[in-house]
């Protein structure tokens, strides 16, 4: 099942690249000071990537406690 | 179904989607806000997240009163601690928020000020409890106090801030920016960023449960 997690990670990881298509186009009628530059250039994309590395990160720290507590329950069912 | 593990995959595809969308989707272009309005998938879904658990911890106080189960007290207590903690992320990231675009971190806004209490009493939940010595006592006294903190949840962060001027959304007068949220942002917060963070929570209190009875038992066993 956590392998199936992992897998899946890797999927999503795997799919920001195709993202980066679709983010072109909103940048028209803007009077309003918004982080254009930064996504004409493409930059937005450096955020992301560093957000989703921390939301893994905290992600695989999560599932592993969560099979250590599962092997832990294991344990002291058998006893 | 807590055992299960396809709620834990939802969580990840949910906050996944909102931390992709929630930057490359388009939103309202608003003065003032600029693209900090963005926050609304993350600090105004931390609010949500403490709701839900406040209700949850609640739902299980009173479980826990009308049984005697044991178990649902311990479900009360980390459920309200899980609350606790969205509810601490939401008033530092909405200070933080709040510095560059109010111009403070701190406005004395009716709704800070609200929330502020309220996590206050609910602070005062875990120092009652632990300030008790017997078991029994402690989850009784404690579960009485959890549907106070509740009840207070209600005048403090939904009523009164809605009574008076507030710089927050739903205040008499002034801030309208998220009286209907835009189509283009609904479509992140109420399907993925509300849920997604939701479920990280319980996840997390769903471990801290499972060890709490796991550390219970090695007590009796011992």
């Amino acid at each position: 099942m956590h392998k199936k997690i992992y897998q899946l990670l890797l999927a999503i990881i795997g799919s920001i690249g195709t993202l980066t298509t679709w983010a072109q186009d909103s940048t028209s009628n803007s009077k309003v000071a918004m982080a254009d530059a930064m996504r004409s250039n493409g930059k937005i994309y450096v955020v992301i990537a560093v957000l989703l590395i921390i939301l893994f990160g905290l992600f695989l720290y999560v599932i592993r406690l969560d099979k250590k507590i599962s092997r832990l329950e294991k344990e002291n069912k058998d006893s | 179904m807590l055992r299960k593990n396809w709620w834990k995959i939802l969580s990840v595809v949910l906050l996944s989607y909102t931390f992709v969308w929630g930057f490359l989707g388009d939103v309202p272009h608003k003065p003032i806000l600029n693209e900090t309005i963005r926050n609304l998938y993350f600090h105004v879904a931390m609010w949500f997240c403490m709701m839900i658990f406040f209700i949850i911890s609640v739902i299980y106080s009173v479980k826990y009163l009308r049984t005697g189960n044991h178990l649902n007290d311990i479900y009360a207590l980390e459920y309200g601690k899980a609350g606790i903690l969205f509810g601490l992320l939401g008033l530092v990231t909405g200070s933080i928020w709040a510095r560059y675009t109010w111009g403070a971190f701190w406005n004395n806004d009716p709704k800070q000020l609200g929330a502020a209490i309220a996590l206050l009493i609910y602070f005062a939940y875990l120092v009652l409890r632990n300030s008790i010595t017997d078991l029994d006592k402690q989850a009784r006294i404690g579960a009485v106090y959890n549907i106070f903190a509740f009840a207070m949840l209600f005048p403090t962060i939904w009523i009164i801030p809605r009574m008076v001027e507030s710089l927050h959304p739903g205040g008499m007068g002034g801030n309208n920016t998220f009286n209907n949220i835009d189509a283009r942002m609904r479509i992140v917060f109420w399907p993925a960023a509300v849920p997604g963070w939701a479920l990280l929570g319980v996840w997390i209190t769903n471990l801290r449960i499972r060890l709490k009875i796991l550390q219970e038992k090695k007590l009796n066993n011992a």
